[in-house]
């Protein structure tokens, strides 16, 4: 049985890739994604906000109130170098591909074009195999429009692909007005692949304290529907690798969305929830399953059931929610 | 110092930009290999510098990375330099003033050893009716009787070269050196000068010498004893047989100073004589002051006037011969100045000496000059007071005169004893090829930073010499800094402020409403203004004085608008950059091309280890800043009405306007010495009237939102947010705006409440609003307080303020004691302190000038607590309209203890004799007044208030009484009011220097109220490692973090049993604090609260200092509980848990702080296995605490509620 499949021209020895989470925070838990089984292994998000925010950071409070007063004119001794966050990212880069045998992915999340796009070079430079650049951008701002936000995407991809020449895939959010046009077009700028998609953090109320709260709420498999549907709809209409994460939490939803089309499936709440082990049963799930009903390769079942592939493609379509809708009347 | 360019020698590095403290340290770090160092002000940095350095692995010139230690003080610094010298190791420390004075121990067993070391000093006043961190000598003229040698540098360059001459010196003499020189002046002053290379620091140590002092060493493989007890029959003696080595010092110290001319090409000698060949007139001096008196004294001589100097460098061993030899055969009148003053002494130190050598020579018939000259001494320079040519001009004219006077005083205006002489601060020496630039700046703004930066650049990249000095307000919070630089083509002897600049810079506008900041402008100098008004408007802005100003001296003004510079750049309120770059656009120093590439290679080399992208943003606002800067067409009339206001209020008491005033108005220079008290007592009550206005925002309360928890009013540092509750008939004569509501309690059912803001003390710190529980319904980012600009408020609002402070006190009687709530309607006797803004030990302070203030005294141990408290201008310490308040006074660092204890024993006795004096009186008192006052309880407020009725009553009887008896009964009839007696001070005082003493009133049982504001580092003097710093923290001197873990100073404390223990965080469970506080005070014993306090130093966010405290609880870093003594008495459990078990990681604290995040980024590795180690820690002291509380049947930690 061939499990292998090719992300970002690479050929990977299974689907299965560990998303940006924290188990790529150190070495010890990347070897154990690896050994569990893991194809490839995106790090962890080095951010815009950390590249330019930690060093003014830094700065401000190791500076605060000094110079001031005749007895204090210090308060920290002088370091003799500082490993920001940005190095330390890069440090693990290097250290990680090269102690792994799996392709490590970098990934970069950030939503203007300034400076710290320049490390997307330095991650080539660490020995990224590819990158990941990942657009997270709420736009609150309602006098931006769709057009305005889309160019950012593109922007970002373009200034990126202008610095590097290791593969660069886009990790979309979900809410685009014409999400098939907008991977389009990233894909006509040069993205390699498009992953779907980003889950945001949604805010949560306190409301004894009155306050908002950060959510990190974990997916389970009823959230890869999402990716599932628009996996089906771009397979085989652009010309890109396409990876497929939200709720990839067993092997049924790795099949599910391989038949959608993608190329691999990248997993994270799960791994979160049962450690960087839970990749192995998974995997073993999707041997088992494929011998069970006689699939020979990975290959073969990818895309089998995108919207090019299946008999009423209206399925993935607007179509779906009427009928959803008549049953639920029916049921009444 | 003169230069001898000829003949080979060791390579030399390159000039370099430094202060004295660092070239100290340079030299101390290379030929030392064992260092202990303790904090104090003005030698910090140099123990600083070299625990960095080794922190960092530098070695020293034999390869090894010297060993630096800490001490718990300077007495244990010495103690331990002196093991480790009798080891046989090269070790030194550094110190000052009272610091100096506790090695003085130690000092006399090494020289009496004869052991080689040096130790550097940076010269500070020791305190007497004050303290004063400034520089003058008195400090190392109290070890004169030591037996060490003492060796003076004039400058940084000397204070290089001389720590070098010293160390030759000792190993060859054997004597120990004082290497001293003066601080601030010295220590702290940047000038360029050549710095000695490795080479040349090993030719100049020789390597015998060092193994012959190892060979002294202490060792089982060649024992002997040193240290023994001597007898009559043979101590003169012994002490008399050390005597060659002192004979042979003088002449080992100038061979050295001749090797190190061939080795530097800079020659000095043991006295050295500048002037002309055939003075009459010569000044005899060491320090600082000698560079003033050369550049004077050459001035004159080439006028023609017969003067010179001779610069004392080695002043002990005091060589007759070398002194005589040194001496202009011409020389009719001698001139002696100490920077000292020895009251009662015949006359100071260096006058004695020079006039008891003369006087032998004379005897001896060895004295060189004709006729023996007149010798007369003067002062000049204490603690810093400026010494300038003018008054070098004074002594010689005085000098000049037939009978000079004996024992003068130059620099200050003496109108009580007449001993000052007059100057003409006109005077000046300085040339016009000294470019002379002075800078007003805050402490926030960076202008320092910015400065010093400037200053190395122009010493570090063009031929010029240079020189920078920075002066200081005494305030923690919104002070103002001024920068004097100070640039030219020949060497500068220039220890002085500039009072005559070519190029001034105001970087704040406010500045110019309070005093003319071009008064120190020279005619035609130029003038840069940050200005939020442009070019073509800023002239109409101007107050009335700087218009006057600029046009009568013609100077040329310029403006930048440099906040929105630093805004539109991304710099936020940091204008350094961009004024820099306007000074040296203007200035001319450097092409302009060059000047900004030297800037911007400053600016990588400042900030390039935090990050490209800091380095960046300053680029940007370099690059934009040119075209932001404009020259003024200024018009060529005065048309300004805005006048300066008065310093202070015309409300203020007399002392406040007489004294007070013109210190605050930065006049103090210019004040007679008949203004200040004798005796350095000062009044209290007087922050009320500096009106500083530094807050941006203020806070704004909204009564509709106003749940009445009084927590604004608790945590404020400043006491600039105040409740009341009142009759509500005193609001017809409300202002305007003044805001009102009905109290909600039952307790002052019928009356009106109010929370409002002091405008013009308020620092804006935020921890009000932080703390503030209540939100708006409607929108919840609005709560009961709201940041709100201070400016458009500060009319309006200081009226409210006026008002609600003459709306009456509540009657103590009738506060709820034990409540939030209810602590907060007690005046506050501590306010508007010149603290940090946001500091987390004054919120203490203040709450227990509320509780017990009317019938307090406090023992200050030397540190913040007694800066903010006692540093002049002015105290926050106050009375209430009683006249009662605490009753403050700070003895010193180590002692403060044993301070507190002293003031109690009196306060123990004069009650006792009181009593005594009650019970023989009693027939004229009455049975019943007698009894009452005898049987008082005193328990609370109203019994207190009826002990003070009673009193009263007895006073009045005793004041017709004619007996002795009667007559001192009244005076100690006030001791019948119970006291409270309150030892204050830092954690460097209580765990480190002074923990000898504070357990010793520990343990006396005496009832005292021990508060130690623990903010776990000395922050004093800029967050150097106490034995209360954390394990992980990275302070000064555990540069890559603390290994060790914190003192348990409470469980100390609680191992005694009858002492009342607490361990606090106001942030976390104020309602506990006050508990504390509470038990604490009515404990008949000794008390100790710890109290946790947030800090400046630890690199937080200043304005959620009290979530920090919250989140301190929460992950069991600091632990509440109480240890009462008395419960113990009632059969229960005396200890009880107030915190509840660790919730959260103790990572969601420490990542809140830069003192722990510095480590994860300097020291990655180390800060994981501290952190794991730091966390275990919390863990057993959290389990340990909990057996206590368990054991002794108590269940569960008893929540501690907030009663309303």
């Amino acid at each position: 049985m061939d499990l292998s499949t090719y992300y970002l021209g690479k050929r990977l020895k299974n689907p299965l890739v560990p998303s940006a989470s924290p188990l790529s925070r150190n070495i010890d838990s990347m070897k154990r994604l690896e050994d569990a089984g893991a194809a490839a292994i995106v790090m962890y998000s080095l951010f815009e906000e950390q590249i330019e925010h930690e060093s003014f950071e830094i700065d401000h409070y190791l500076s605060y109130g000094t110079q001031s007063y005749a007895e204090a004119l210090t308060y920290f001794p002088e370091a003799k170098e500082y490993n920001l966050e940005p190095d330390q990212y890069l440090e693990l880069l290097r250290k990680a591909s090269e102690s792994l045998e799996v392709p490590v992915i970098g990934s970069l999340n950030g939503v203007s074009t300034g400076g710290w796009v320049k490390y997307a070079k330095h991650m080539e430079e660490a020995g990224a195999d590819a990158l990941e650049l990942n657009v997270y951008y709420i736009p609150t701002d309602p006098a931006l429009a769709g057009d305005d936000v889309e160019a950012r995407y593109l922007d970002v991809l373009h200034a990126v692909k202008s610095t590097v020449a290791i593969p660069v895939a886009v990790k979309l959010s979900p809410y685009f007005t014409a999400l098939a046009n907008v991977a389009q077009r990233l894909v006509n700028a040069g993205a390699d692949g498009l992953v779907l998609f980003n889950r945001f953090y949604q805010p949560d109320i306190n409301i004894n304290e009155l306050e908002v709260t950060p959510h990190v709420h974990l997916s389970d498999s009823s959230a890869s529907t999402l990716p599932m549907r628009w996996v089906a709809i771009l397979h085989s209409r652009i010309k890109a690798s396409l990876a497929a994460t939200s709720g990839i939490h067993t092997s049924d939803d790795v099949i599910k969305l391989l038949m959608a089309g993608a190329d691999v499936t990248m997993m994270c709440s799960a791994l979160l929830k049962r450690g960087p082990e839970h990749l192995k049963e998974v995997l073993e799930g999707l041997e088992k399953w494929m011998f069970e009903h006689e699939y020979v390769s990975v290959e073969q079942m990818k895309g089998s059931m995108s919207h090019k592939s299946v008999h009423d493609p209206s399925a993935f379509e607007r179509a779906n929610y009427m009928k959803a809708l008549n049953r639920y009347k029916l049921l009444m | 110092m003169s230069s001898n360019q000829e003949g080979p020698r060791p390579s030399a590095a390159t000039p370099v930009m430094i202060d004295g403290n660092e070239a100290a340290a340079y030299v101390a770090h290379k030929l030392n290999e064992v260092i202990a160092i303790y904090p104090i002000t003005p030698s910090s940095n140099m123990g600083e510098w070299a625990d960095e350095w080794s922190a960092n692995g530098k070695q020293n010139i034999w390869g090894t990375v010297p060993l630096v230690i800490e001490m718990q003080s300077e007495g244990g610094a010495a103690g331990a330099i002196h093991g480790a010298l009798q080891a046989g190791s090269l070790a030194t420390t550094f110190t000052a003033s009272q610091g100096l004075l506790l090695m003085i121990p130690n000092m006399f067993k090494i020289a009496g050893e004869l052991t080689p070391t040096v130790f550097h000093i940076a010269a500070r006043t020791v305190a007497t009716h004050a303290l004063s961190i400034f520089g003058d000598h008195s400090d190392v003229m109290s070890t004169r009787s030591t037996g060490w040698g003492m060796l003076s540098s004039c400058s940084v360059q000397e204070v290089m070269d001389f720590a070098c001459i010293a160390q030759a010196a000792t190993l060859e003499s054997r004597l120990p050196f004082l290497h001293f020189f003066d601080g601030f002046r010295t220590s702290h002053e940047v000038m360029k000068i050549q710095e000695l290379s490795d080479e040349q620091l090993r030719a100049m140590v020789d390597d015998d010498m060092i193994l012959a002092h190892r060979k002294r060493a202490l060792t089982p493989d060649n024992p002997v004893i040193r240290g023994t007890a001597q007898n009559p029959d043979v101590f003169f003696q012994s002490r008399e047989r050390c005597n060659t080595y002192y004979t042979a010092c003088p002449g080992i110290v100038e061979k050295a100073m001749q090797k190190f001319e061939t080795v530097t090409g800079r020659r000095y000698e043991l006295f050295e004589y500048v002037g002309a060949p055939d003075a009459e007139r010569v000044v005899i001096v060491m320090g600082s002051g000698a560079e003033t008196v050369h550049d004077t004294v050459e001035y004159l001589a080439n006028k023609g006037e017969k003067v010179g100097v001779l610069k004392v460098r080695l002043y002990r061993p005091f060589s007759l011969e070398h002194f005589l030899a040194a001496l202009p055969k011409s020389v009719k009148t001698i001139g002696v100045l100490d920077r000292c003053k020895e009251p009662g002494a015949a006359g100071e130190p260096l006058y004695m000496d020079v006039i008891t050598s003369l006087g032998t020579a004379q005897q001896n018939g060895t004295l060189p000059f004709a006729s023996m000259p007149r010798v007369v001494g003067g002062r000049y320079g204490l603690s810093s007071k400026e010494f300038t040519p003018a008054m070098v001009k004074a002594v010689f004219d005085e000098l000049k005169k037939p009978s000079p006077k004996n024992g003068f005083t130059v620099g200050i205006n003496d109108d009580v004893t007449h001993t000052s002489l007059v100057y003409d601060p006109t005077f000046s020496v300085e040339g016009e090829e000294v470019k002379r630039a002075l800078f007003f700046g805050l402490g926030a703004d960076g202008t320092v930073g910015a400065n010093k930066n400037s200053i190395k650049i122009i010493g570090e990249e063009t031929p010029f010499y240079a020189q920078g000095y920075f002066v200081y307000d005494s305030k923690k919070s919104g002070s103002t800094t001024t920068s004097h630089l100070r640039f030219g083509p020949k060497q500068l002897k220039t220890p002085y402020l500039i009072d005559r600049a070519n190029f001034i810079a105001c970087h704040q506008w406010f500045f110019l409403e309070k005093y003319n900041v071009l008064e120190a402008a020279a005619p035609g100098s130029v003038f840069l203004l940050n200005s939020l008004y442009g070019p073509d408007v800023v002239w109409n802005h101007l107050p009335r004085v700087t218009q006057e100003t600029i046009l009568e001296k013609k100077i040329q003004l310029y403006v930048i608008d440099a906040y929105k510079v630093a805004t539109a750049t991304g710099m936020g309120g940091r204008i350094n950059t961009i004024m820099q770059t306007c000074f040296f656009a203007i200035s001319g120093v450097l092409p302009k091309d060059e000047a900004i590439a030297a800037i911007k290679n400053s600016i990588k080399k400042t900030y390039g280890k935090k990050g490209e992208h800091v380095v960046q943003k300053n680029y940007e606002a370099v690059d934009q800043t040119l075209a932001n800067l404009f020259a003024v067409k200024v018009p060529d009339k005065v048309s300004s009405t805005i006048e300066l206001p008065p310093v202070v209020s015309p409300q203020a008491p007399a002392f406040v306007q007489r004294t007070t005033a013109p210190i605050i108005a930065g006049k103090g220079d210019t004040m007679p010495v008949s203004l200040l008290p004798e005796d350095g007592t000062y009044p209290v009550g007087t922050t009320q009237w500096e009106k500083r206005n530094i807050a941006l925002e203020i806070p704004v309360w909204e009564p509709d939102i106003c749940i009445q928890c009084n927590k604004c009013a608790l945590v404020c540092p400043h006491a600039a947010i105040r409740v009341k509750v009142y009759d509500g008939a005193a609001l017809a004569n409300a202002p305007e705006t003044f805001k009102s509501m009905e109290y909600k309690g039952v307790e002052y059912k019928g009356l009106k409440y109010t929370v409002q803001t002091a405008p013009e003390d308020c620092t804006g710190c935020n921890l009000c609003v932080e703390v503030c529980p209540a939100k708006s319904k409607r929108e919840v980012k609005v709560k009961a307080i709201n940041m709100k600009p201070q400016e458009p408020l500060r009319l309006p609002e200081r009226l409210n303020y006026d008002f609600f402070l003459n709306l009456p006190e509540v009657d103590r009687r009738t506060v709820r004691t034990d409540t939030v709530k209810g602590t907060q309607f007690f005046q506050p006797l501590f306010e508007y302190s010149g603290a940090c803004s946001g500091c987390g030990e004054t919120p203490y302070v203040k709450l227990a000038s509320q509780l017990f203030g009317d019938r307090m005294i406090v023992a200050n141990a030397t540190g913040c607590s007694s800066i903010y408290g006692g540093n002049l201008p002015t105290t926050p310490w106050t009375a209430n309209n009683e006249g009662r308040g605490p009753a403050w006074a700070n003895s010193l660092f180590e002692d403060n203890a044993e301070f507190g204890l002293g003031i109690r024993l009196t306060i123990d006795k004069n009650l006792e004799m009181a009593q005594e004096l009650v019970r023989h009186l009693a027939g004229a008192i009455g049975q019943d007044l007698t009894m009452a006052i005898l049987g008082a309880k005193q328990s609370d407020e109203a019994g207190i208030h009826e002990q003070r009725e009673r009193v009263d009553v007895l006073k009045k009887k005793l004041a017709g009484m004619q007996e002795a008896e009667a007559k001192r009964l009244l005076s100690l009839a006030d001791y019948l009011v119970k006291k409270s007696i309150w030892i204050m001070g830092g954690d460097g005082w209580a765990y480190d220097i002074g923990f000898g003493g504070l357990d010793h009133v520990l343990a006396s049982g005496r009832n005292v109220n021990i508060l130690v504001l623990d903010t776990e580092v000395y922050s004093n003097t800029g967050g150097q490692m106490s034995k209360a710093t954390p394990r992980s923290a990275v302070a000064k001197f555990a540069a890559s973090g603390k290994p060790t873990s914190k003192k348990d100073l409470a469980m100390i404390a609680m191992s005694y049993g009858n002492v009342y223990v607490a361990k606090v965080a106001m942030g976390s469970n104020d309602a506990q604090t006050i508990r504390a506080f509470l038990e604490a005070e009515a404990y008949d014993g000794p008390s100790i609260i710890i109290a946790y306090s947030h800090c400046i130093a630890h690199g937080i966010d200043m304005a959620r200092g009290m979530t920090n405290q919250k989140v301190a609880v929460e992950t069991g870093y600091w632990q509440l509980f109480r240890y009462n003594p008395l419960l113990a008495h009632e059969g229960k459990n005396p200890f009880k848990l107030d915190s509840k078990a660790p919730s959260k990681s103790l990572k969601e604290f420490t990542s809140l702080e830069t003192r722990f995040r510095m480590l994860e980024k300097s020291h990655p590795d180390r800060a994981k296995e501290l952190g794991a180690q730091a966390q275990a820690d919390v863990k057993e002291r959290w389990a340990l605490y909990e057996q206590y509380a368990h054991d002794g049947g108590t269940a569960a930690p008893e929540k501690v509620e907030e009663k309303q």
